[in-house]
């Protein structure tokens, strides 16, 4: 049984059953524990259930059999509004297409994470450039988004998803849309938040990606297996 | 474990929620990120709102319009005179003094006496010697003034000068001609000092007149001091009085009058004042106005399609931004609050620009016809809640469709 009180990210017994008919099982049985500090891969070829497990774990859908731990909070007990919190505050996501607001500056993309949290807006800006400072990206900060190469709109994306320091780093293919020397900067940036200590889960179906993470599971038909 | 799972479940996990001060900013970064398109948005419900409340000032505004156009000379005339007496009745009577009695009363600006003096058929000639050749002698009328009268006709001096009130104590033979009369008389200037006689008198002749305001009979006739014609022609009392009062003072002056110049007998006086001035308060029944408010409402109609429209091409186009709002912490509620807040928004502006419009539109043909403008200060203070909540209205199935997209398929988009 995986430590419930100590891992960031505990799964025990999780499946999903989507009901389309016939139903269709994206997760089966899944235990799965990440500790804090973990940089961990997810690996597994289109239809093997990643994207399920994305969601379970990033706390945008819920299990229909088993139980989700998040940072010792059993997540399949909350509501959608405290899973919606929990969301807000904890979880960091980075996603493929980055999703940065086209008509919104850098700094303003950044600052838009604190939006949900009913944060004072003192002191956001500052905070802010604080992430965009640790990708690298602080020059750019009054550039609109279609001003930057890919590789800079991402870093942008992993900034916003930095703001009020989250639990879990969860990113969704993160360099589906950037060449190989790109994304190797992305991973590189990946590993020095690694180093200072955050926790990253990726999902990703290239294998030359997954190499770099420090853990990597690989998932088949909704079931998981660990790489060693 | 159930316990420490319910213990889990208890300690507090922090909700989401957004500050009015960051959803009203959301919302006017959603609006403005397109200004080309919520201008033509909101212009739809610009116009209804527009031509709602011109329609609504334009029919108040022609309800109460003075009919006719306000005369102001007429609106500040007052003329007294005694009552025809049928009788012979000797009661009836105006003062001497009556002119000096009026100018006491607050609000009168100048009042004089004027009347007709009887010459026993005397003619008026300015030549001693009667000429076979020409016409020498006229039948003119002739009236006694005091000195005030001129002003409280507006009469204006092509030549000359009024006679004043030395001349009519002292019962100087002195005269003033209406144009007409001097036309007649062939007199022009007063320079060499004409006279003229009426019967066998002489009058010296002081001013001509070039025009009156009031009374334009004096424009024909021979105008003598009334102090004169009394000595002369023993006239027994003034025939009218006339006064001249400021705007808005005419019909209190006229209620004073009597008793001021007759308080033994009031009853006595005919006082003439200006009619109140006539509005036409006609009902809104107007066919014209019913087409129009017709026309208004089948534009906001047209309007709150437009931005219903509007905002669900903008919630299919910001999927991906709908997606990544929910997974950085917006419930439905707040997605659907945000679209609602812009359409809203957009109904809104629209409202406050077509009231805008609207009311020049009513003070623009107003100053064209000279109309005063009226306006119900409701209508354009109700218009922009109009418009706001047929923005609301508008926003509501798009901002539900908005709600119903899933974070996981939103997200999936490209964005």
């Amino acid at each position: 049984m995986p430590d419930a009180s100590h891992a960031v990210v505990a799964l025990e017994g999780v499946g999903r059953v989507y009901p389309t008919d016939p139903p269709v099982n994206a997760l089966v049985d899944v235990d799965l524990s990440i500790a804090a500090g973990d940089w961990m891969a997810v690996e597994g070829p289109s239809g093997s259930g990643k994207s399920t497990l994305l969601n379970v774990v990033g706390c945008l859908d819920s299990p229909t059999s088993g139980t989700y731990w998040f940072e010792g909070i059993d997540v399949s007990d909350l509501t959608d509004r405290e899973r919606t919190g929990l969301r807000s505050r904890r979880i960091g996501f980075v996603f493929q297409s980055f999703h940065l607001l086209r008509y919104r500056t850098v700094l303003e993309n950044v600052m838009m994470a604190e939006v949900y949290r009913r944060h004072s807006r003192g002191g956001r800006k500052e905070r802010a450039l604080a992430a965009l400072d640790r990708v690298g990206l602080t020059p750019r900060s009054d550039f609109l988004p279609m001003h930057l190469s890919g590789g800079e709109q991402q870093r942008v994306a992993i900034a916003r998803a930095l703001l009020g320091s989250p639990g879990l780093l969860l990113a969704d293919e993160p360099t589906g849309n950037l060449d190989s020397a790109t994304s190797a900067r992305i991973l590189d940036l990946f590993d020095g938040l690694h180093g200072e200590g955050l926790t990253i889960v990726m999902i990703t179906h290239d294998p030359e990606v997954a190499r770099r993470a420090h853990r990597r599971i690989h998932l088949r038909d909704g079931r998981l297996e660990e790489v060693r | 474990m159930k316990l420490l799972r319910s213990g889990r479940r208890t300690s507090k996990v922090p909700l989401s929620g957004i500050t009015p001060v960051d959803l009203a900013d959301e919302a006017s970064a959603g609006l403005f990120a397109r200004p080309g398109r919520m201008v033509l948005t909101v212009s739809g419900t610009v116009i209804g709102i527009a031509a709602l409340v011109a329609t609504l000032g334009l029919a108040r505004t022609t309800g109460n319009r003075i009919l006719g156009r306000f005369d102001e000379l007429a609106a500040t005339e007052i003329i007294i005179t005694t009552k025809a007496a049928g009788d012979g009745s000797t009661q009836e009577w105006l003062p001497w003094d009556a002119p000096a009695r009026m100018e006491r009363l607050n609000g009168v600006v100048a009042a004089g006496d004027l009347t007709y003096v009887d010459t026993n058929g005397a003619l008026i000639s300015t030549s001693p010697i009667s000429d076979p050749s020409h016409q020498t002698e006229f039948d003119l009328p002739v009236q006694a003034a005091s000195p005030d009268l001129f002003r409280a006709v507006r009469a204006k001096l092509s030549t000359g000068r009024f006679f004043d009130r030395g001349n009519s104590l002292r019962a100087d033979r002195v005269a003033v001609l209406g144009s007409g009369a001097a036309l007649r008389l062939g007199i022009t200037t007063v320079n060499q000092m004409p006279a003229l006689r009426i019967g066998d008198d002489l009058f010296l002749i002081v001013g001509i007149l070039d025009s009156v305001g009031r009374f334009p009979d004096l424009m024909g006739a021979i105008i003598i001091p009334e102090g004169t014609a009394r000595a002369d022609y023993q006239i027994a009392s003034p025939e009218t009085v006339v006064v001249e009062t400021q705007i808005g003072a005419a019909s209190l002056v006229a209620k004073q009058a009597p008793l001021a110049l007759r308080p033994d007998n009031i009853a006595a006086l005919k006082v003439a004042s200006p009619p109140e001035p006539k509005r036409v308060r006609d009902a809104v029944a107007n066919d014209l106005n019913a087409l129009f408010l017709l026309l208004g409402g089948v534009s906001l109609v047209v309007g709150a399609i437009g931005i219903a429209n509007v905002t669900l091409v903008s919630v299919i186009e910001r999927t991906s931004e709908i997606g990544l709002r929910r997974a950085i912490g917006a419930t439905r509620f707040h997605i659907a609050l945000q679209f609602l807040l812009e359409s809203t928004a957009m109904g809104l502006l629209g409202g406050i620009i077509g009231a805008s419009l609207g009311s020049v539109v009513v003070v623009g043909v107003s100053a064209l016809r000279g109309w005063t403008p009226v306006l119900d200060p409701l209508t354009p203070l109700l218009a922009p809640v109009g418009g706001a909540v047929i923005g609301l209205l508008s926003g509501t199935y798009p901002a539900w469709r908005a709600t119903r997209m899933e974070p996981v398929a939103a997200l999936r988009t490209q964005g």
